[in-house]
């Protein structure tokens, strides 16, 4: 059973939607003793990083993700919160994964934000893209983006430059795009995790 | 590589999809759900839901919709008509809408985009802008197209990229309904001024004219409603034109 945690950056509606319609079964995770709950965990966000990480700290949640070590996916800004720091706010984050995340603005020609369908090339026998045939197309909105680096890399997206589309260290996973308004292959990759 | 976005509109009236030539005349073309459903299937890239009557009826959105289409469709969507303060958008956000669209409200209180931008994030809110040609210029119009104002079109998009529109959705009101092919020369003059995506619409008659959108104008996605919704032209088909023309999409 998956554990959505619920700081309350951004509406959840989707992602629950997508678990429904997968037939996923999940709850929320309010406190740091409801992850004892649940065998995986999503940490879902939309809009600032530094607000987000803000919202995270205040719900006494922060230092209990750190420790975990069943899978955890972070989707979207809920990925970028893994990582040492972002720029949007000039916020340090929970520094799980050791990369910064970056803005978009002044480092490439191409409109901002990042939006819409865009393929994504990822590592052979990644279990997080099983089933899922290489340079699928997936579902970005975003400004921000995770530096490209090899070692946590695990799948890579061009937007003007080459960007992190998903990242893993250990039990954490993270991708910046939307599985759950991905298609087929974002459902996929909500089953595949749910598999790990 | 960024996709070229495909996006039927589906226009609302008492929950059914209506479609009407130059927005008169309205005709039921089924229920809005199966047929979000039957666009993500054929591979449609987003949906657009604009409830047409909501403006001048001052009448809200159905959150039962959105959260309806939330729940069974597996792509994003928009959901504009009837968004007149930061409340209604909250609503729909919360009801799993991904992006909410706005119009007349804006030109109205422009002040509207900072505070959406400020609260929810610009790639949330898509500035729709209905235009007409009128004694040499483009004008912005209101309510469908049926009222004229004195701000022009080219003014008011500038300022809402500024202000913090994420994406615009102009309608050429002078095209719509006439299945003659999009308004690729004034498409691409508002391109070529922002920094934001731009959805082209009205005038879409057969699949040469996404083609020539995509090529000329260089919008980011082609938004069409009766063409797609009588079955004129079949999306999986139309996707293969445009990767045959050299044009990006998802497949």
């Amino acid at each position: 059973m998956i554990g959505i945690v619920n700081y309350g950056a951004g509406n959840i509606f989707s992602i629950t939607a997508a678990l429904k319609r997968l037939d996923i079964s999940y709850g929320m995770i309010n406190s740091p003793t409801d992850f004892d709950l649940y065998d995986k965990i999503i940490i879902p966000g939309v809009g600032h990083a530094g607000a987000a990480m803000q919202k995270l700290v205040e719900s006494g949640l922060s230092e209990t993700i750190k420790s975990l070590k069943k899978p955890v996916l972070g989707i979207c800004v809920g990925m970028q919160l893994l990582t040492d720091y972002s720029e949007e706010g000039n916020a340090d984050l929970l520094g799980i994964i050791p990369l910064k995340t970056l803005h978009f603005e002044g480092r490439v020609a191409e409109k901002v934000p990042h939006m819409g369908w865009n393929s994504i090339d990822f590592q052979n026998n990644c279990p997080l893209f099983k089933d899922i045939p290489n340079n699928s197309y997936f579902y970005f909105v975003h400004s921000y983006y995770i530096e490209h680096e090899l070692t946590y890399g695990i799948a890579t997206c061009n937007y003007g430059l080459p960007f992190s589309a998903a990242i893993s260290r250990d039990n954490f996973w993270a991708v910046q795009f939307h599985p759950e308004k991905s298609g087929k292959v974002g459902e996929q990759l909500l089953l595949n995790f749910n598999e790990l | 590589m960024l996709a070229k976005r495909i996006i039927p509109c589906l226009d609302v009236k008492d929950g059914r999809t209506v479609k009407g030539v130059n927005f008169v005349d309205l005709r039921d073309a089924g229920d809005p759900v199966e047929l979000a459903w039957q666009y993500s299937q054929q591979g449609a890239d987003e949906l657009v839901f604009l409830d047409i009557t909501a403006t001048h009826e001052r009448r809200k959105t159905t959150v039962d919709l959105v959260k309806a289409v939330a729940s069974q469709i597996n792509i994003p969507f928009t959901i504009g008509g009837g968004i007149n303060e930061l409340s209604d958008a909250d609503v729909l956000l919360n009801a799993g809408a991904d992006k909410i669209s706005i119009n007349s409200a804006a030109v109205r209180n422009p002040q509207l985009l900072d505070e959406f931008a400020k609260a929810f994030g610009v790639q949330f809110v898509v500035l729709a802008v209905d235009t007409r040609f009128v004694d040499g210029k483009n004008y912005v119009h209101l309510r469908g197209g049926r009222d004229i104002t004195d701000i022009q079109t080219e003014d008011w998009i500038k300022e809402a990229e500024n202000r913090g529109a994420g994406e615009i959705l102009l309608t050429s009101m002078d095209h719509d309904g006439t299945k003659n092919g999009f308004d690729n020369g004034l498409l691409k003059k508002i391109n070529d001024t922002i920094h934001i995506p731009l959805i082209a619409s009205g005038g879409a008659g057969n699949q040469q004219h996404f083609v020539d959108v995509f090529q000329q104008a260089q919008v980011d996605a082609a938004l069409a409603a009766s063409v797609f919704h009588y079955g004129e032209i079949l999306i999986p088909e139309l996707k293969e034109t445009l990767h045959v023309n050299g044009i990006p999409v998802r497949r």
